[in-house]
């Protein structure tokens, strides 16, 4: 069957796994029964465990859901530390649902699916050797991809089930009090391991840095946490974010910043008490440097950033241009270490951030958002999701949620290389054009056609030319020349939900 | 026109692409190294085969490294490596310029 993006879905799958395919970018108001995890009441004095083997061996079970974080991104020994004993231990038939998977989870995560260890993967995206490996065809089982909010929404509503999560932490009593800005390894938000410590049915805090009974202030709390172990270290704190934030000297990035912040100011939007979302990555940085000048001369104020936090949007805080940080993760040391200086910095949970089962996420409160894109079609679909090669080397992470803004900003240039950015049709539907209203390439911007109140607002802005999305595939192709279709078998390696869990797209076995 | 001697143009930054030329004896043979092959690792050969088919060259082994060059690129490089190995850099084809 088709669905509303025109994507063709594969129907036996879908009813195996009680898929509807996606409609709509409307949630409504559907009312919904969360569940709750089951809780093995104790009142010992400690809940420090000696070695993570002895954890393991007490709490996983061949079939089980075990779950993981990413905040500490490229710098993480924890999912390994784990990963290895659990294989090494022969468990089988695994589910694997981490909020996402970075590139130094790959190797151990391809040699468990290997060794028939994990025979299911939910995450927010993959890349490098084990983005090849599903794409190939490794797993038997098709990869479930999630947004942030709808991984949040999927926890609550018992589609994901957590047997176990393992979640490392920069600090931890013996209680299990922990938080994520203190410390030798501190990355600042747990914001999504937060879902995991809430639902999972068993909670292991893993942390090199046992602290003084009681450790606070406490993201995660006691009583969701079920054991405790120290190891030597949970992470490398240079791999964990950049250090500092380098600005891009590259003159199409700057030129793109640049216009992506015309957009925004000459928008209805660019008014006292405005919300904004920008990301990480060298023009989203550059475009925060662009509308802080913006603010300061027009003397205007935000009342909240959101999302994934950089140093250049704690320095709008702290000079007074935006009240609140609302923050889900830190991408960088600076953002990491303000935490506990700002009190403005709030610390928010997954399904605060982005969840759209809930009685409102911040982002339906967000006025504009500045998204990256691989590919964005005619349509204004985007994909974040697979190469230019068809093989899935990325992350939903918070696209599908954020691209809810009042305006939603694509900033992506034209072409890379001899890949044309713009395409007819994108290889992997992520986004829905629907939720996507400008986008802003180093020759112009293209404005989504059923808003013309930004047709209107947007077309007459010095510099600025204005093209229909149409042109801007055209320009591309004349550049980089007609690419020749890639092909895929039939089978299907990976889901791609909607943040509502619908079906938006699948990823197809690529041919080689 | 017969290739005597190897001969290389292009270097491996990206959006270039370098090309050896050097002696063949069964047509033209392609080796080719290309981060977009699937998408266009045809018609790379194809700009390549129509620049020696102009010098009249029957048969060259060539080696291509292509880092994402636009056609264009392949062209002017593929012209600059052919030449080098006809040892006629002296005589620029306007032609096929």
């Amino acid at each position: 069957m088709k669905n509303s993006v025109n994507r063709e879905l594969p129907d036996t799958l879908m009813s195996d796994l009680n898929y509807k395919p996606f409609k709509t970018t409307n949630f409504g108001n559907p009312e919904i029964q969360r569940v709750a995890p089951k809780v093995h009441a104790t009142a010992n004095e400690s809940k420090v465990v000696s070695s993570l083997a002895e954890v393991v061996k007490q709490t996983v079970q061949d079939g089980m859901t075990i779950s993981f974080h990413h905040h500490f991104r490229e710098g993480d020994y924890v999912f390994n530390k784990v990963m290895r004993i659990i294989i090494d231990a022969g468990y089988q038939n695994l589910t694997l649902a981490p909020s996402s998977l970075t590139n130094v989870m790959n190797d151990i995560v391809v040699e468990a699916i290997e060794k028939g260890v994990v025979t299911n993967i939910t995450s927010s995206g993959m890349r490098g050797s084990l983005g090849d490996a599903v794409s190939h065809g490794a797993l038997q089982n098709p990869v479930i991809f999630r947004s942030h909010g709808n991984r949040a929404r999927a926890i609550e509503s018992g589609e994901i089930k957590i047997d176990v999560a393992f979640l490392g932490v920069p600090n931890a009593d013996e209680m299990g009090n922990a938080n994520g800005m203190d410390g030798e390894t501190a990355f600042g938000s747990l914001g999504y391991a937060l879902m995991d410590a809430q639902y999972a049915d068993k909670v292991v805090l893993i942390t090199d840095n046992l602290k003084q009974y009681p450790n606070t202030p406490a993201s995660i709390k006691q009583t969701q946490v079920d054991y405790v172990v120290k190891i030597d270290a949970v992470g490398n704190a240079d791999k964990i974010g950049s250090g500092a934030t380098r600005f891009t000297k590259d003159p199409k990035e700057l030129k793109i910043a640049k216009t992506v912040n015309q957009v925004i100011t000459h928008s209805d939007y660019f008014k006292n008490g405005f919300s904004f979302q920008t990301g990480s990555g060298g023009a989203a940085l550059a475009v925060t440097r662009f509308l802080r000048q913006s603010m300061i001369d027009n003397q205007i104020k935000a009342s909240f950033a959101l999302g994934g936090i950089t140093k250049p949007t704690i320095d709008l805080l702290e000079e007074g241009l935006v009240d609140r940080v609302m923050d889900v993760q830190d991408f960088d040391k600076g953002a990491a270490s303000s935490m506990h200086l700002n009190k403005q910095q709030q610390e928010i949970d997954a399904s605060w951030y982005a969840d759209p089962a809930n009685k409102g996420a911040m982002v339906d409160k967000l006025d504009v958002v500045i998204l990256s894109a691989l590919e964005i079609d005619t349509k204004f679909n985007v994909n974040v999701m697979s190469g230019s090669d068809g093989v899935i080397r990325g992350a939903i992470g918070g696209h599908q949620d954020a691209a809810k803004a009042k305006l939603t900003i694509i900033s992506a240039p034209l072409v890379r290389g001899r890949i044309a950015t713009v395409v007819p049709d994108v290889t992997t539907v992520v986004t829905p054009g629907d939720s996507i209203d400008v986008l802003v390439t180093e020759v112009g911007i293209a404005i989504n056609p059923k808003r013309q109140d930004l047709i209107d607002a947007l077309s007459h802005i010095p510099g600025v030319p204005v093209y229909t999305i149409e042109q801007m595939q055209q320009m591309a192709e004349k550049i980089v020349g007609k690419p020749k279709a890639l092909e895929f078998t039939d089978r299907t390696v990976a889901m791609i939900e909607y943040r509502d869990g619908s079906l938006i797209d699948v990823v197809k076995e690529v041919k080689d | 026109m017969e290739i005597n001697k190897t001969a290389i143009a292009g270097t491996l930054e990206s959006s270039d692409v370098q090309i050896m030329i050097s002696k063949g004896t069964s047509g033209i043979q392609f080796e080719v190294e290309s981060d977009v092959e699937k998408q266009f690792g045809d018609q790379i050969r194809q700009t390549v085969t129509d620049v020696l088919r102009q010098y009249d060259v029957k048969n060259a082994d060539v080696k291509i490294v292509d880092k994402g060059a636009l056609d264009m690129v392949i062209k002017a490089r593929t012209i600059a490596a052919v030449q080098r190995a006809l040892d006629i850099v002296d005589q620029p084809k306007w032609e096929v310029l």
